[in-house]
């Protein structure tokens, strides 16, 4: 049986990979699918200690994260279509009118 | 102890008439305002007498009490003080005395106002002050006294204040209020003592909600039984002290009767109900409430004694030397209380008080005949303006001679039995040490013969002699001011402008109807109160052994003495003590009378017409002091440094974060993120190491 920490390990070099593909990335779309790639590492976790504590909880919350990710990449593409609309680009450090 | 359903309606009456006036009187006429005013002390008074006649002397002499609680107004941990009040002698002979003069005096406003501005407000005042005042006399504990008391002070600064345009007016308000103050603070405290050493504030013992309450008088009383006397005499001295504190502001004594004679830029009505006949005596009333507190301390019986015949002769000095016609009066009204605080410290209470009932007559007649001139003279106050009034104001001239041959001590005159009691009480003294008795009654005889002297200059400078309001006599009047400085000259031609169309006319019948009845009080109303020594022990002292149950007796310093004997002895000693204050009061007049008689206008000495020059004094070492630390330190240093400093400091800091803050906020949401990132990196490892550990 494959030891619980080769599960742990992949899911945090998954999530490692999403935060500084976040960092890196300048196009709006990858960014989203590191954040993407940083939820499903949390879900493989979830799902491994659902199944090592033999503990159903776990993966009812993976069903809650899927969905909540769902909703979310419905808002997020909204939005980048609406930034795209309006700069004709989808680089983020274009995108700084946060600051007044 | 029976309970009554009287006193609440006695006391809320005025306070009714106040928030009515005070709420809707504005636009009413003076006549509605007047009858409303006039009305709610009215039905205090007919309720008071029914209440004390009907109700408290049909009880054996030993239980004349009356009470009614309210309800229970603060309860925390062992402290209890209930709205609640009572009547009992003492209390009834001011309630008689307060709810009466005030009624009368009330009726004299509604002539003496007539034309003012804020005519309501004045009787919402004085309806309020009347609320207060008998809260203050019928409260059965400290603190509800304390409410009165304060209630008094603040109505007596608002009516003092009344012509609020005139900035004299303005500041003698100020100047009442907190002189005042200094004395309410030494009240507090000693009620605070009281609290603390008998662990209650009540006046009597009671029952209420099946709680017994013990009176504060009582639970003192038991520290004689097992504590070390010398203590238990050094903390009655520290109570009484600090009583008497409350006592000399509200009374205006040395040091702090100064407010009193300023006091007198309020309308003459006031300052014949509340600066003499009933505020200012609120002090000699709580003297004689916590008789039983004085009497344990031979000390502050004494203080009281000096203190009153110091201010007595004092004051009588300066009131011969004065030429506002209110000013001499205020003076006499600080000398006369400084008659009764000797009487209380030589241990006559009952003497005191009697002093208080005949005084508020007799001074509350000369007041209101003083307004009553002032008016006639259409707002003259200055004696040297005066002169022949007696022809044109004949009801006022007769009633406030009345007054004057009172308050002289004229034989079987009402003045004459309250004062002659008070000098045998004095010199025959026996809580006070050896020679002072004689020597404080040196005092008092002195002041007997003062107060001759001058109230006899006022009663000549303004009924008899010279019309000197008239044109051809402006030349004298002219250098009597020229001496005086020329700031008042402009004044002076305006007099001189309008003394043509001058007439003096007597006061409406609303006005010098309450001058008869005060008058015929004034004469009468001493009779109730003759000392036994003059009828040689025949006819009891019915004022003294009504008030009885209520004082405490003071006890004699050297021993006992065996009473039948010093009973004959002092009988004999009293008629003859009788005779020579008789004498001095006659003597007084005539002395006056061929003095100012000739010479009117005769120049007192500057020391005296000064006043001692107390008020100057009290600047320099008191107010000039407090001015110069409020301004060079308060203002200039504490507020704008420190206090400023640290509001300003405040904005300074916020305003400083929000510079350095801003510094992050450079508006990439990646940046944003990495923050973020940092945060959780800082959060974990925290509790890395922690687990580490």
């Amino acid at each position: 049986m494959v030891p619980i920490s080769w599960y742990l390990a992949l899911s945090a070099i998954l999530f490692t990979i999403g935060v500084v593909g976040v960092f890196v990335k300048q196009n709006a779309i990858s960014i989203f699918m590191c954040i993407e790639l940083m939820l499903n590492a949390v879900n493989l976790t979830l799902v491994t200690f659902s199944s090592f504590f033999n503990e159903v909880s776990g993966q009812l919350f993976v069903f809650i994260v899927m969905t909540v990710a769902a909703a979310e990449a419905a808002v997020g593409l909204a939005i980048i279509i609406s930034i795209f609309r309006n700069r004709e680009s989808i680089n983020v450090d274009e995108a700084n009118i946060l600051k007044l | 102890m029976m309970k009554t359903e009287l006193l609440a309606p006695i006391i809320f009456m005025p306070l009714i008439g106040a928030a009515i006036l005070g709420i809707w009187g504005k636009h009413w006429s003076e006549k509605l305002i007047g009858a409303i005013a006039c009305s709610t002390v009215g039905i205090s008074t007919v309720l008071s007498f029914y209440l004390v006649f009907a109700k408290l002397l049909v009880l054996p002499a030993d239980g004349r009490l009356l009470t009614q609680h309210l309800f229970t107004w603060i309860k925390a941990g062992s402290f209890r003080a209930d709205f609640a009040f009572m009547v009992d002698p003492l209390s009834a002979v001011m309630l008689l005395f307060v709810t009466f003069v005030a009624f009368w005096i009330h009726v004299f406003a509604t002539g003496y106002m007539h034309g003012e501005d804020g005519y309501y407000r004045f009787f919402a005042y004085l309806n309020l002050f009347m609320f207060m005042m008998l809260t203050l006399i019928l409260a059965d504990n400290f603190l509800l006294m304390f409410v009165g008391w304060e209630g008094v002070g603040l109505c007596s600064y608002l009516l003092i204040g009344y012509y609020f345009l005139k900035d004299s007016a303005n500041d003698a308000a100020k100047k009442a209020f907190i002189v005042n103050r200094i004395g309410d603070a030494g009240f507090v405290l000693g009620v605070m003592l009281i609290f603390l050493h008998a662990g209650t504030i009540s006046f009597i013992d009671k029952t209420v909600d099946g709680a017994s309450v013990d009176s504060s008088f009582a639970r003192l009383g038991k520290l004689f039984l097992n504590a070390d006397p010398l203590w238990v005499v050094g903390t009655m001295t520290a109570i009484a002290l600090l009583l008497f504190v409350g006592a000399i502001g509200k009374s205006a004594q040395i040091p702090l009767f100064v407010w009193l004679p300023d006091a007198m830029a309020g309308p003459t009505p006031v300052s014949a109900l509340i600066h003499a006949a009933t505020m200012v005596t609120a002090g000699v009333y709580m003297v004689a409430r916590c008789s039983p507190i004085y009497t344990k301390s031979p000390t502050a019986m004494f203080v009281v004694a000096v203190v009153g015949g110091a201010t007595a002769l004092l004051a009588a000095t300066i009131a011969i030397a004065q030429w506002d016609i209110k000013k001499v009066l205020a003076y006499s009204t600080v000398s006369q209380l400084g008659y009764m605080f000797l009487a209380c410290g030589a241990g006559g209470f009952s003497a005191g008080i009697f002093h208080v009932f005949t005084h508020s007559f007799f001074k509350a007649l000369l007041f209101l005949g003083a307004g009553s001139i002032i008016i006639g003279m259409h707002h003259e106050q200055d004696l040297r303006f005066m002169g022949g009034l007696k022809k044109y104001m004949p009801k006022t001239f007769w009633t406030v001679a009345m007054g004057w041959l009172a308050i002289s001590g004229v034989p079987l005159f009402s003045g004459f039995f309250s004062k002659d009691d008070i000098l045998y009480r004095t010199f025959s003294s026996s809580s006070l040490p050896s020679p002072w008795g004689a020597v404080l009654w040196v005092a008092g005889v002195a002041t007997a013969g003062l107060t001759a002297i001058y109230m006899t200059r006022l009663v000549v400078l303004a009924f008899f002699g010279d019309e000197r309001y008239r044109p051809h006599h402006e030349e004298g009047a002219h250098e009597v001011k020229a001496a005086h400085g020329h700031e008042e000259s402009e004044a002076t031609e305006d007099r001189a402008a309008y003394a043509h169309r001058l007439i003096p006319r007597e006061s409406p019948a609303n006005m010098w109807i309450p001058l008869v009845v005060l008058a015929v009080l004034s004469v009468a109303g001493g009779w109730i109160g003759i000392s036994e020594g003059l009828t040689g022990g025949r006819i009891p002292n019915a004022f003294e052994h009504f008030l009885e149950p209520a004082i405490a007796k003071p006890v004699a310093i050297s021993g006992e003495l065996t009473v039948s004997a010093e009973h004959a002895e002092s009988h004999t000693l009293e008629l003859a003590l009788t005779g020579l204050s008789a004498i001095i009061g006659i003597g007084g007049i005539l002395i006056g009378w061929s003095w100012f008689k000739g010479r009117p206008l005769w120049q007192p000495p500057s020391l005296l017409e000064n006043k001692y020059w107390v008020d100057e004094v009290y600047n320099r070492l008191f107010v000039e002091p407090i001015k110069s630390i409020s301004t060079e330190f308060f203002w200039k240093v504490f507020d704008v440094k420190i206090i400023d400093g640290a509001v300003n400091g405040a904005a300074w800091l916020v305003s400083g974060m929000g510079d350095v803050l801003r510094l992050i906020q450079v508006g990439f949401t990646r940046v944003y993120a990495a923050l973020i990132l940092a945060g959780a990196l800082v959060v974990i490892g925290y509790f890395l190491i922690g687990l580490n550990r």
